[in-house]
């Protein structure tokens, strides 16, 4: 096994569809009309030195390396600039160009300190490769002249450090930081021999507007930008293809290794999701698989505040096993249930569901994404038939008009926010509706051409009203709705939109939005050509989630803007899994492929299958498990890859259920918040440990490939399937490629779907089927998934979370680009720097009135509960509005949230909750008793393992 | 631990169940075709735990206090639910 090298074409593909024949080195070639002769030259085989020049960025001409012959031109044109033509013959190699290239050569190589057999990029350099290339056999000029030799590295960043004195002001940096990344951070700084790479104002990479991507680190072609791993390691040997464990966009990246070291990530190209981008978590944040906070080995304990004992697997599962037995016998059959994570693969997933249907004998699993995207399932599921996104992100391309609505892609889908901002750059128009000016709304040569800043809980009102424009001023694409919906729903749906309730005139005041706005909003997104919709958290954690997300989907079939590339619903999932997530069954009324635990048919498949009858009767959801925990019920969980004492709302409700249980398995890397009120902890596998898939938000399923061995010695499938055989049943699945088998085998979306085939495509997106056997990008083409689009009625129900005097105030929550959910992982990494606590937004007329000055603690008190932090004064927010992330456990922003939930789904509503502020001194009573309870249900007993 | 919150409370509460019942006939009340109560019925045979559903009807035996005119006619429904009978038959709920 060695590194995968991937091929750099120079420039980029032209993507025309005509064609042209030319010759290169006399060989005959057949390219797209646009198309660079030295990428021309490449696919045909023939490598023309550059520098400059690299197929992620537009050809730029500035190093002269790549320069050829042209029969019947003169001169000697750049490959990289110059398109080709027709009956063209082009030389790359002659005496002159020889003679030109080492010229080129000798100038840069005469400013460049000769030290590569010390340099970390020895081996992966392609300055030295270039030198190669042309036969550069002597350096006329010494150093003695001028040159940039003694310049300071700036190493202000964790992770990449920038040597100057290296740098041969090829620009590739620079452009990638724009045309990629879309941050414009660098610049080329003064003219000719003074010129020099920059960042920012003159500052240091950290402190400048960089957000440590890497995107200026791949392209660099020398040693000047490089990642510190390097050259603390030294170079990676061998290398694996496989998928970010952080977010919904699902980005490849090769895992390049030095033994069993990893040594960096680096983005695939080849990867369908991203296309060689990254971003600062995926790239670099992933020091936490090897932290020393790690628990590699199995802990029992008989009382939740004694301390952990350290055990062999047997007898933790045996524990496990005997417990759950014993209060299944004494409690009933559904006293116990599971919980999976959205952080999990596809195929642990689906053995947990399988776990709790099949050896439980009841149906109380539930998932993370409950607390998430469950409304999106719903809400889908109900207009359009299909659970999921309608779109591949390649369909931003061809999009004319971005509505985002309760996403911050730049923080939260930073490669597919890359991706929207270049297009948007292009020309698309965009329409942002969020409580917060999100970045979004002004970055680098991108700003919104309508900021609807709705006051938290008001979508529903919103979106009608953006319909009701649609209907009433004639914008509806009838010929798509009489086609392709349900036409008496249609009519029933306009009725209701056009009364004059709904009306921006009539919402303005309740939303806290400009009518004319709201107005001007409605009529760019019915006509300004391909219009898509992108939402997060902010649509779905409310009561009125489910709701909204029908609001939404009635926009889309309203103007036609569904069943082709440009257009649809796209959900930016938060975490990894979250698609695979629900896709597999681990909602408590449904089996993988949304299909009810009351259809006996499907019922039938697996008790086929699983040779065991299945329970009819839905189970438990997350908040249903606390509640009847609380009651005395339900006495057993099993937990794999999830806080939830962290991130589920209303935190005191969940501590007492949990501590209301007899037996709490917590399986996780380490021993995070949950596990304060756990019995048993198995220690789980990082995603470098494992093989399984992920898919990813829009429906594309991505290998998971193991790196390195387990540390704690099981992968998370193979401990769940030791759980499952300590309990009796009898699995014996030897790899996950199995577990897909048996998913394939029972579930029609999946039915193309397997290891050999994601290895011989890289990745497919489902439903992948004999129809489709390699995947459906874009979904209900010809017609919609449910055979008629069916328009819900979307009434505006305000939020029993309502402001007043006790709680002026209304608490909305989110998160930022450098720290990934409760901040497990990312607080475990260099990531904190950028991050070091979770901080108040609040607007400067609300904290004057309060008396609260920049980076004062405050105290935020819901009606549920209070916390203290610190506070950032900021007219990002609205007047009246207060945000804050949720990522350090020690703000515990989930005090304060309530137990309002959507009604649909149980959803929680993060996203409102009244509060008042008022300035403090320090931490709650609460956040002390928490931390004084944590630090004291951790304690491990020093006593060995017997292993 | 930390001392609970004193509004520590379980799903089988009526309040919360109430609450819940109340919020999903709001949705379905406002959708055209007169099938509020039966859509409400179906919601919550699909969606709720046996244990949420036995709870319920021990609220709605002892009079219901609080829930709405189209909830209070769902639970009735609920009340003469044939177990038995195979919900997916019904026209499809959506998953979620
Ligand atoms: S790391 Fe990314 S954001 Fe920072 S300078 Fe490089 S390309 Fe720009
Ligand atoms: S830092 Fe690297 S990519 Fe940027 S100009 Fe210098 S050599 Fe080129
Ligand atoms: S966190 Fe998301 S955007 Fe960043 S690298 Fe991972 S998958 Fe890509
Ligand atoms: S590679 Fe063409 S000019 Fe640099």
């Amino acid at each position: 096994m060695g590194l995968i090298q991937e091929t750099d074409h120079g420039t980029p593909p032209s993507g025309s569809a005509g064609m042209v024949s030319l010759t290169i080195d006399g060989m005959a070639v057949m390219v797209p009309e646009g198309t660079s002769i030295m990428r021309a030259a490449m696919e045909a085989g023939v490598t023309v030195p550059k520098l400059c020049a690299t197929d992620s960025l537009a050809a730029f001409g500035s190093c002269r390396l790549c320069l050829v012959e042209i029969e019947g031109r003169s001169g000697t044109p750049a490959s990289c600039t110059t398109p080709v033509a027709a009956g063209m013959a082009v030389a790359t190699q002659s005496e002159r160009l020889k003679q030109l290239r080492r010229g080129v050569m000798e100038l840069y190589i005469s400013d460049h300190p000769l030290d590569c057999l010390t340099c970390a990029a020895n081996g992966d350099c392609e300055l030295q490769d270039m030198a190669g290339a042309v036969g550069l056999r002597e350096v006329r000029y010494g150093d003695e002249g001028a040159n940039h030799l003694g310049q300071q590295k700036d190493t202000s960043n964790p992770y990449f450090t920038f040597d100057p004195a290296k740098c041969i002001v090829c620009s590739r940096c620079v452009r990638a930081c724009e045309e990629v990344q879309g941050t414009f951070a660098l610049t080329i700084e003064g003219r000719g021999f003074a010129s020099k790479v920059a960042a920012g104002m003159d500052e240091d990479f950290l402190a400048s507007e960089c957000v440590s991507c890497g995107a200026c680190v791949q392209a660099c072609p020398t040693a000047t930008l490089i990642e510190n791993s390097v050259i603390e390691i030294g170079q990676p040997e061998h290398a694996v293809v496989t998928t970010c464990a952080y977010c919904g966009v699902g980005c490849s990246f090769k895992a390049e290794m030095r033994g069993g070291e990893l040594v960096r990530m680096v983005p695939y190209k080849d990867g369908r999701a991203n296309h060689g981008h990254s971003c600062v978590k995926g790239r670099f944040a992933f020091g936490y698989a090897t932290h020393r906070d790690r628990i590699t080995r199995p802990m029992l304990r008989a009382r939740t505040t004694g301390p952990w004992r350290e055990v062999s697997w047997e007898e933790a599962l045996g524990h496990v096993a005997r417990e759950f037995a014993r209060l299944q016998k004494t409690h009933g059959r559904d006293s116990i249930g599971a919980i999976t994570s959205s952080r999990c693969t596809n195929e642990e997933t689906y053995l947990i569901q399988k776990l709790v249907r099949s050896g439980f004998g009841n149906n109380n699993v539930d998932t993370c994404a409950r607390v998430c995207h469950s409304p999106t399932g719903y809400g889908l599921g109900a207009a359009y038939g299909t659970s999921a996104g309608t779109q591949d992100f390649d369909s931003v391309e061809q999009c004319d008009v971005m509505l985002v609505i309760g996403a911050n892609p730049t923080d939260a889908h930073p490669v597919f926010a890359s991706r929207m901002k270049r297009r948007l750059r292009e020309g698309a128009r965009l329409i942002v509706i969020d409580p917060r000016r999100i970045d979004l709304v002004h970055t680098p040569h991108v700003s919104a051409d309508f900021h609807l800043a709705l006051r938290p809980g008001t979508n529903v009102a919103v979106l009608t009203a953006l319909a009701h424009v649609i209907v009433t001023e004639g914008l509806v694409d009838e010929n798509y709705v009489r086609t392709q919906c349900d036409w008496d729903g249609f009519q029933a749906w306009a009725d209701f939109v056009a009364e004059q309730r709904h009306s921006p005139e009539a919402v303005a005041s309740l939303a806290g939005i400009d009518a004319g706005l709201i107005r001007d909003a409605a009529r760019l997104y019915a006509t300004g050509g391909n219009a898509a919709i992108y939402y997060g958290l902010g649509v779905t954690e409310h009561s009125q989630g489910t709701t909204t997300v029908m609001a939404i989907a009635n926009l889309a079939m309203a103007t036609g803007n569904l069943g082709r590339p440009g257009v649809g619903v796209n959900p930016l999932r938060g975490q990894n899994n979250v698609q695979g997530a629900c896709d597999m069954g681990s909602f408590p009324h449904e089996y993988p492929g949304y299909r009810h635990v009351s259809d006996s048919a499907t019922r039938e498949i697996f008790e086929r299958m699983w040779h065991v009858a299945l329970p009819t009767e839905p189970g438990l959801r997350i908040p249903n498990m606390l509640d009847a925990a609380a009651d005395g019920t339900f006495k057993g969980l099993y937990i794999e890859g999830e806080d939830i004492v962290q991130s589920d709302p209303d935190t005191a409700h969940v501590a007492a259920g949990l501590a209301a249980m007899e037996c709490v398995v917590v399986q996780d890397l380490f021993l995070n918040e949950t596990a304060d009120y756990a019995h048993v902890f198995l220690p789980g596998s990082t995603f470098l440990e494992k093989d399984g898939t992920f898919t990813n938000a829009e429906r594309r399923i991505n290998r998971v490939r193991r790196v390195m061995p387990p540390r704690s010695g099981m992968a998370d499938w193979e401990i769940t399937q030791a759980l499952a055989r300590a309990m009796g049943l009898d699995w014996t699945y030897t790899h996950p490629a199995q577990i897909m088998a048996e998913v394939a085998a029972t579930t029609p979306a999946f039915a193309g779907v397997s290891y050999e085939l994601l290895d011989r495509v890289g990745s497919v997106q489902w439903p992948c089927n004999e129809a489709a056997p390699t995947g459906t990008p874009v979904m209900h083409v010809g017609h919609i998934a449910r055979g008629k689009g069916r328009f819900a009625i979307t009434d505006y129900v305000p939020s029993e979370e309502r402001t007043g005097q006790r709680f002026p105030l209304l608490l909305t929550t989110g998160r930022i680009l450098s720290q990934y959910n409760v901040g497990a992982q990312t607080r475990r990494t260099e990531n904190l720097r950028w991050h070091e606590e979770d901080r108040l937004e609040i607007h400067p007329n609300d904290a004057e009135m309060r008396g609260v000055r920049e980076g004062d603690w405050v105290r935020v008190q819901s009606r549920a509960g209070a916390t203290s932090l610190r506070a950032h004064i900021t007219d990002r927010v609205a007047p009246g509005v207060v945000y804050t992330t949720f990522h350090h456990p020690e703000t515990q922003a989930n005090v304060v949230t309530t137990d309002q939930s959507d009604w649909a789904t149980n959803c929680p509503e993060y996203k409102v909750t009244a509060v008042q502020v008022s300035p403090t001194n320090g931490p709650t009573d609460w956040q002390r008793r928490y931390r004084a309870h944590s630090a004291a249900s951790r304690h491990v007993a020093a006593a060995p393992a017997a292993e | 631990m930390p001392r609970a919150s004193p509004r520590l409370r379980g799903s089988m509460s009526p309040d919360k169940l109430v609450m819940m019942a109340n919020q999903i006939s709001r949705f379905f009340a406002s959708q055209p075709g007169g099938q509020a109560a039966r859509q409400v019925a179906d919601h919550i045979l699909r969606f709720w735990e046996p244990r949420m559903r036995a709870a319920m009807l021990v609220h709605f035996a002892a009079g219901g206090v609080g829930l709405d005119p189209v909830a209070r006619e769902a639970v009735a429904l609920l009340d003469h639910h044939d177990p038995a009978a195979d919900l997916h038959t019904r026209p499809a709920a959506p998953s979620g």
